[in-house]
């Protein structure tokens, strides 16, 4: 494993969210050191994506602390933890349509001179970033709308890297991408953790958390389910800890493809 | 599952990546494990075209047919609606009409200007007629009652609309109140407030020789002004256009070919040329309004702020997705606020030219169908009512179809009655083309 720094760079202690009668997240704990990726992961409406968005600050928390390389911050809102070096990337990518693919990029940090905008360099940056991602796109000038589900999804992962974050934030990335931009991304979140950028990646399949993960983090129904670390731990152990240790998911599929058998068999 | 849940191979970093060999060359030719037919279709129509003026053409009719039609609709509309009443009645295109059309045109296009940037937003201002009246008000209270100086009493009638803006604006974007409800109570309020402001006469005169008289009355009668203005304009707008491509060459990037930057410049000239000419030649001719060189001022700064600057872009980026727009840090209760300012402040500014048109302040002025007239003209113009699109051009061009109809009915001694019909088909058509367009530019795959 990759050295890692004594204070980690982000930190949540006892976070907790709710939203009307939903206590989407209780008294959650999470660290992320610099040069470090963290898996995230949980079954759907395990408050995962919740989580991601109380540290980007689309949903400021309700009780607890977040601490950024070690002191406590307030982040009230999304600029506070894009000025701390927080980029975030959402599950529902939150482009804007009418926009093209630059100004996607580019939206909130557009290259400026005393706000004008300057678009023959971030046309330029744009192309740069998105050849690193192999993406094919027609042209960065079509509006957002006019692209498929997956070009749209590495437009957004783009995003994140426009500016220079300590902390990228992935929510299910990979989601839409085929084989090769899967491949790309993945290569690109060891990328950003070899230079140093913390990481937290969340996603359903096991193997990609495998393949680039250090630690999982898991989370069931708002409330953490166990820190594993990647290297002495197997897949069934964090299934297991996904969904409910005590009903260990190897022995309920196990079961479940017995039974299945059985009705084959009939 | 399965499939994937072998690690995928690190494939090669970045560094060699080959990097694309023609800036145009959208396509990456670089090909690894996706299979070479997967990658082959690319709609030809997003390719950059770059073969001069043939290629110019059919990028023009492929856009066409795909349904963006842009200001197309309302060129063909102005063309024709100058070609019937001209027919009818060959006063149409004589230069009293057409200073007439320009000037009654600056006003209330200055007050759509504004609209256009709260429809960008996807919200509506129902409260700019009041608020050009409101504005009228403040200045004919200020400078004819209590003698306050010419320039002073405009300023702060200017000042007093971009208040009323903010105001809207802050409830609107704070407390969260609708802005049709807010504005609609704007409506209500500020007109109550200006028939207050008038008095028991309920109307104050324009002074003589005073700024806001000039607004409407004034024309450089010098010929070169006009003449000079459209080579200006000429000019600026060859200069910006070949200074972009060029950098853009630099960059590599693709940039629009010279033949079509010649063929837009001459388009422009031509338009230029033809308009200052009508405006000095013809008998009776006065030269160069100072309306529209207000009007010109203001469409120019408006188009350059919405397309060249953060802030144009926050308001699109809002318009388009406000969520997103939050998520990518942009203060979006600062964006609402100040759109909805700067339409209170057009509104008043407007309000003045209204005011110099029918020669002073009055309890009515601004309301009637003022505000009608100024939504539709952005609509008819090319802006959408659902945000995120449009163009401020769209103000100009909305409101020359609207005034070359009243103008064209008035000649023809038409009662306004009729002229509302009319200019509420045109809008309806006008919503039409819009609807049909995107519909097709949907299934083109462009919306
Ligand atoms: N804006 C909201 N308002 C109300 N409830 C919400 C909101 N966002 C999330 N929730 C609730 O919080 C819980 C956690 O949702 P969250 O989106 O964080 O799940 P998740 O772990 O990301 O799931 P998935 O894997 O499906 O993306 C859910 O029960 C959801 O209904
Ligand atoms: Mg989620």
């Amino acid at each position: 494993m990759i050295h890692v720094s004594a204070t980690p760079v982000l930190a949540l202690r006892g976070v907790s969210k709710r939203f009307g009668a939903v206590q989407a997240l209780t008294d959650v704990d999470l660290e992320i050191h610099t040069g470090e990726v963290v898996a995230l992961v949980g079954d759907n409406g395990a408050g995962k994506s919740t989580l991601v968005k109380t540290i980007s600050g689309v949903h400021p928390i309700d009780d607890g602390a977040i601490e950024w390389e070690g002191t406590k911050v307030d982040i009230g809102r999304p600029h506070d933890a894009q000025n701390l070096g927080v980029a975030t990337v959402y599950q529902d990518l939150a482009l804007c349509d009418n926009l093209d693919v630059v100004a996607n990029l580019f939206l909130g940090s557009e290259l400026r001179s005393a706000s004008v905008l300057d678009e023959i360099r971030m046309e330029k940056r744009a192309r740069e970033l998105l050849d690193t991602l192999s993406i094919r796109i027609p042209s960065v000038r079509i509006p957002v709308a006019a692209l498929s589900g997956g070009q749209r999804q590495v437009v957004a992962i783009a995003r994140a890297l426009v500016g220079d974050p300590k902390v990228v934030i992935l929510d299910e990335p990979t989601a839409a991408l085929g084989v090769e931009q899967t491949a790309q991304v993945l290569d690109l979140v060891e990328r950003l953790r070899e230079r140093g950028h913390g990481v937290i990646l969340i996603s359903h399949n096991m193997a990609d958390v495998q393949a680039v993960a250090d630690r999982v983090a898991v989370l069931r129904l708002g409330r953490n389910n166990g820190v594993f670390d990647v290297a002495q731990t197997s897949p069934e152990e964090v299934i297991a800890a996904i969904t409910g240790a005590t009903d260990n998911a190897v022995t309920r599929r196990r079961a479940r493809t017995a039974t299945a058998l059985k009705e084959d068999a009939k | 599952m399965s499939d994937l849940a072998k690690t995928p191979e690190p494939t090669k970093g970045p560094a060699d990546r080959t990097d694309r060999t023609a800036p145009g060359d959208a396509v990456d030719a670089e090909q690894s494990a996706a299979p070479a037919a997967a990658a082959a279709p690319v709609d030809p129509r997003l390719l950059v075209r770059e073969q001069g003026f043939a290629g110019y053409w059919t990028e023009f009719v492929r856009k066409v047919r795909g349904g963006e039609l842009g200001s197309l609709p309302v060129v063909i509309g102005l063309i024709v609606i100058g070609l019937v009443f001209q027919l009818q009645n060959d006063k149409f295109l004589s230069a009293s009409s057409l200073a007439n059309i320009a000037v009654f045109t600056s006003g209330v296009g200055i007050m759509s200007v504004g609209i256009v940037f709260v429809l960008l937003l996807g919200e509506i201002d129902l409260s700019v007629g009041s608020v050009a009246g409101v504005g009228a008000a403040v200045w004919a209270v200020l400078s004819v009652n209590h003698g306050w100086g010419d320039w002073l009493s405009v300023f702060v009638a200017i000042a007093s609309g971009l208040v009323i803006g903010v105001l809207h604006g802050f409830f609107f974007a704070k407390i969260g109140v609708p802005a049709f409800v807010v504005t609609l109570a704007g409506f209500l309020g500020w007109s109550g407030l200006q028939i207050w402001m008038m008095g028991k006469e309920g109307s104050i005169n324009t002074p003589t020789g005073s700024v806001v008289e000039d607004l409407t009355t004034h024309f450089f009668a010098d010929k070169a002004a006009a003449y000079g203005l459209a080579l200006v304009a000429v000019l600026a707008y060859a200069g910006s256009q070949l200074w972009d491509s060029r950098r853009r060459k630099e960059a590599e990037l693709p940039s629009r070919p010279l033949s079509e930057v010649l063929l837009r410049t001459g388009v422009l000239a031509v338009l230029a040329f033809v308009v200052a000419y009508f405006l000095n030649e013809p008998k009776g001719a006065r030269g160069l309004p100072l309306a529209l060189v207000l009007f010109l001022a203001v469409l120019v700064i408006a188009d350059f702020v919405a397309r060249r600057t953060t802030f144009g872009r926050q308001v699109f980026a809002v318009g388009g997705n406000a969520e997103a727009a939050r998520r990518a840090g942009i203060n979006v209760d600062r964006v609402r606020i100040t759109v909805f300012a700067i339409s209170g402040m057009l509104a008043a500014f407007g309000g003045l030219f209204i005011a110099s048109l029918s020669g002073g302040a009055t309890k009515s002025l601004g309301s009637g169908n003022t505000l009608m007239i100024v939504i539709a003209a952005a609509v008819i113009g090319g802006t959408s009512l659902f945000g995120g699109r449009g163009k401020i051009w769209s103000a100009m061009l909305g409101m020359l179809v609207i005034q070359s109809i009243q103008q064209g009915l008035n000649l023809e001694g038409m009662a306004s009655e009729i002229q509302y019909m009319i200019t509420g088909a045109v809008l309806l058509a006008a919503v039409v083309i819009d609807s049909v367009s995107r519909r097709t530019q949907k299934s083109a795959g462009r919306a």
